[in-house]
């Protein structure tokens, strides 16, 4: 009876737990309906599915950046679309089949958000050769796959050049979420801005978990440590490439009367409303363009295929000047963009 | 006797049965309260699945079945082993290691893989076992905080052992040569996947589970030790041997549970291998009764959700978390039912005995035999 009494509570807590989970998510659902406000195109034929990785709409960052560019899809091309989005840890079978269904539902482009689809969009895509696939952050190979991928180290380098021209203390930090080569990406690109304008800058750098653990990117409580940390050692600005964890680098710049970059999007505008005023610029990482340039091509009847690199050059990348607090350096910092659009700078990518 | 035994029968099916009952009218209220469609859900969830569906669920079932048994070996024992989580990821990465580096070809491999995965999951069992020997750490406690090492152990240990493959953000180990991987079959006819070669081997680990509990000396004695660990002391059972094989034999099946996906899909340990099936493996041995047959219909039951709720979100607009809670719910509801029933069972023997004596008192009968 005892044990049944202890398995009795464990389940009982589970069962609370993912009811407010899924009480959290309707409430999610409602705000985004309304975005879709203003006048849009009529309907056509095409229906585009897209699976996000966990978290899904309403994570502040990487999928909600997808979903906007698939609303405005919706809205000025008049496509009719479909979500799904995926549980932590699932099955790789869980993720071919989300895919499948999307496929079987008629919904055609399908596009995988994030690169834990590698695998199932490799399948699914050969097995449906009449279907498009898109998948962002990853290159998997395939004649019906399009993949839209970015130059994060463009975008790293100049809000390592903007850290570098504002720091005080000639000695700034790096919280990575997880040390994934994408993730590495962000780190190379900032060291190289820093360095441009200062050779003899002080970068710490830091990740906060290896795979396959992943809460590194929603973790706030070990984003914040580490950056305490930095600030500890003379850091005056930290850049997060870090998802949600970075919200926990942006109290400890407050608590450290230091700055801090943000990332992905516009930071200064989706973080909380009390840290705000420490975000000296975000490092913004446009998927809502890739996913929207990549619908247009399909809306031109033509869907695109192959790797579509997002830079500076596009805009799939660049640094936010909301706040203000860039504006007295933004021609430097333009001056380099130039430089890398140009070619005459070359921005290292690991 | 025949009678009795299907009166018993009866009750045993009546639990699982009023349980799913219960279930169903729990999640069908959770729906109605969050302003879902209760027959679109339903009807979803209670459609017949594909061909490749099916595969999944035989698939998915195979793996919740391993670790039904792992739990369940530990639960005749009483004893609580919740670290199957842990367990089958730390033994799934080595197995990952040792058949990815194949240092011995093609099915000499694959046995050593297997084997090394079975060891590593009972040494790491082991450490609680000899815990709760040794010093009386309740394996409960002991188990969860190695869950939460073997998360650590094992992240740290990916990056050394991990290849680059560049373009990909996923770290994985090196992949299984092909001659060492377990091949699968085509079970339904049109699927585009395949049921996992290793589908026989569950069958095997149930039936030597099977065989070793109820015929066995060795069964008896952790049997006997699960009811009542006095009366095993007074029979001359020795229960810290007792404790500790039965938690080293519990983590050595854990250590199987995520090899069906390693040889028959993954063929490498990566971020993205399936994570949590410890966990279900609890509710799936309580489900079952620690039966052998038990255990495979809860695996298939939950496979079967598993694979069904999928579509819920693309078809019926519907998150498919409200899976998460039927699952929950029914193992909620099984504890309750199979008490409600035993209840129930416990009164009816009663009586009948009171109804044997009353008619051996009217008739003066001296017969002893009461229970019939």
């Amino acid at each position: 009876m005892r044990r049944l009494t202890k398995v009795t509570a464990v389940a009982g807590v589970a069962v609370l737990v993912l009811a407010g989970a899924g009480c959290a998510k309707k409430s999610t659902d409602s705000e985004d309906s309304s975005a879709s406000g203003k006048d849009c195109v009529a309907k056509v034929d095409t229906k585009v599915g897209m699976a996000f990785d966990v978290g899904g709409r309403g994570d502040q960052s990487f999928n909600d950046s997808a979903a906007k560019g698939l609303d405005k899809a919706e809205c000025e091309l008049g496509f009719e679309v479909q979500t799904a989005e995926a549980q932590d840890g699932e099955a790789e079978s869980a993720r071919e089949g989300r895919l499948q269904q999307l496929v079987d539902a008629g919904y055609n482009p399908v596009i995988a958000v994030g690169f834990a689809y590698s695998s199932a969009v490799g399948k699914i895509a050969k097995e449906n050769p009449d279907v498009n696939f898109a998948i962002v952050d990853d290159a998997v190979e395939g004649d019906n796959i399009a993949n839209l991928l970015f130059a994060e180290e463009q975008g790293s380098f100049l809000v390592g050049a903007a850290a570098a021209l504002k720091t005080e203390s000639d000695n700034i930090g790096f919280v990575g979420g997880v040390e994934t080569p994408l993730i590495k990406k962000f780190e190379v690109g900032y060291e190289a801005g820093a360095k441009a304008v200062n050779p003899d800058i002080k970068i710490q750098s830091r990740y906060l978990t290896q795979p396959p653990d992943f809460s590194g990117f929603g973790d706030p409580a070990k984003g914040k440590t580490a950056a305490e940390g930095m600030f500890d050692k003379g850091a005056d600005i930290v850049y997060h490439a870090a998802g949600g964890s970075g919200a926990g680098v942006f109290e400890a710049a407050k608590d450290a009367d230091a700055k801090a970059i943000g990332v992905d999007s516009d930071q200064a505008l989706t973080a909380d409303p009390s840290v705000r005023d420490v975000i000296l610029t975000s490092m913004l990482k446009n998927i809502d363009v890739a996913v929207f340039s990549y619908l247009q091509g399909v809306a031109d009847g033509k869907a695109p295929t192959g790797p579509t690199v997002y830079d500076l050059k596009v805009d799939g990348v660049g640094y936010s000047k909301t706040g203000g607090q860039v504006d007295d350096i933004a021609s430097k910092l333009d001056e380099y963009k130039k430089q890398i659009v140009d070619g005459s700078i070359t921005v290292p990518s690991e | 006797m025949t009678d009795q035994r299907l009166k018993r029968l009866g009750l045993a099916l009546a639990a699982p049965a009023l349980a799913l009952v219960a279930a169903f009218l729990i999640t069908s209220l959770v729906l109605v309260v969050a302003g879902d469609s209760v027959g679109g859900v339903w009807g979803q969830i209670l459609s017949i699945p594909e061909a490749r569906g099916l595969t999944n669920i035989v698939n998915s079932a195979t793996v919740y079945y391993l670790s039904g048994v792992a739990v369940a070996i530990g639960f005749r024992m009483n004893l609580f082993n919740i670290g199957v989580d842990g367990q089958y990821r730390v033994a799934s990465f080595a197995a990952a290691v040792v058949a990815g580096e194949a240092w011995l070809p093609g099915w000499l491999n694959t046995a050593a893989a297997i084997l090394a995965a079975m060891l590593v999951g009972a040494a790491w069992a082991g450490i609680a076992g000899l815990l709760r020997v040794t010093r009386g750490v309740s394996e409960v406690i002991s188990t969860i905080m190695l869950n939460a090492i073997a998360t650590a152990l094992v992240a740290f240990l990916l990056r050394k052992a991990a290849v680059d493959d560049p373009g990909s953000n996923i770290t994985a180990t090196k992949e299984i040569p092909e001659g060492s991987r377990i091949p699968g079959f085509t079970l339904f006819p049109g699927a585009p996947n395949q049921v996992y070669g290793f589908v026989f081997i569950a069958i095997v680990v149930g039936v030597v589970y099977w065989l070793v509990i109820n015929k066995t000396r060795f069964g008896f004695d952790l049997r006997a030790t699960g009811l009542s660990e006095t009366a095993a002391v007074a029979s001359g059972i020795d229960v810290k041997k007792m404790i500790l094989v039965s938690m080293l034999l519990s983590g050595a099946a854990a250590g199987l549970v995520g090899l069906p996906i390693l040889f028959g899909e993954a063929f490498a340990y990566g971020s993205t291998f399936q994570s949590g099936l410890g966990f279900a493996g609890i509710a799936i041995a309580l489900l079952g009764r620690n039966h052998p047959v038990g255990i495979a219909l809860g695996a298939l039951l939950f496979a079967f959700l598993d694979e069904q709720s999928n579509p819920l979100q693309i078809v019926q607009d519907v998150s498919p978390d409200i899976v998460k809670i039927t699952q929950g719910v029914i193992v909620l509801t099984v504890v309750i039912a199979y008490e409600v029933v035993r209840r129930y069972g416990v009164r009816l023997e009663q009586r009948q005995v009171a109804a044997a004596l009353d008619a051996e008192r009217r008739t003066g009968s001296t017969s002893k035999e009461v229970t019939g």
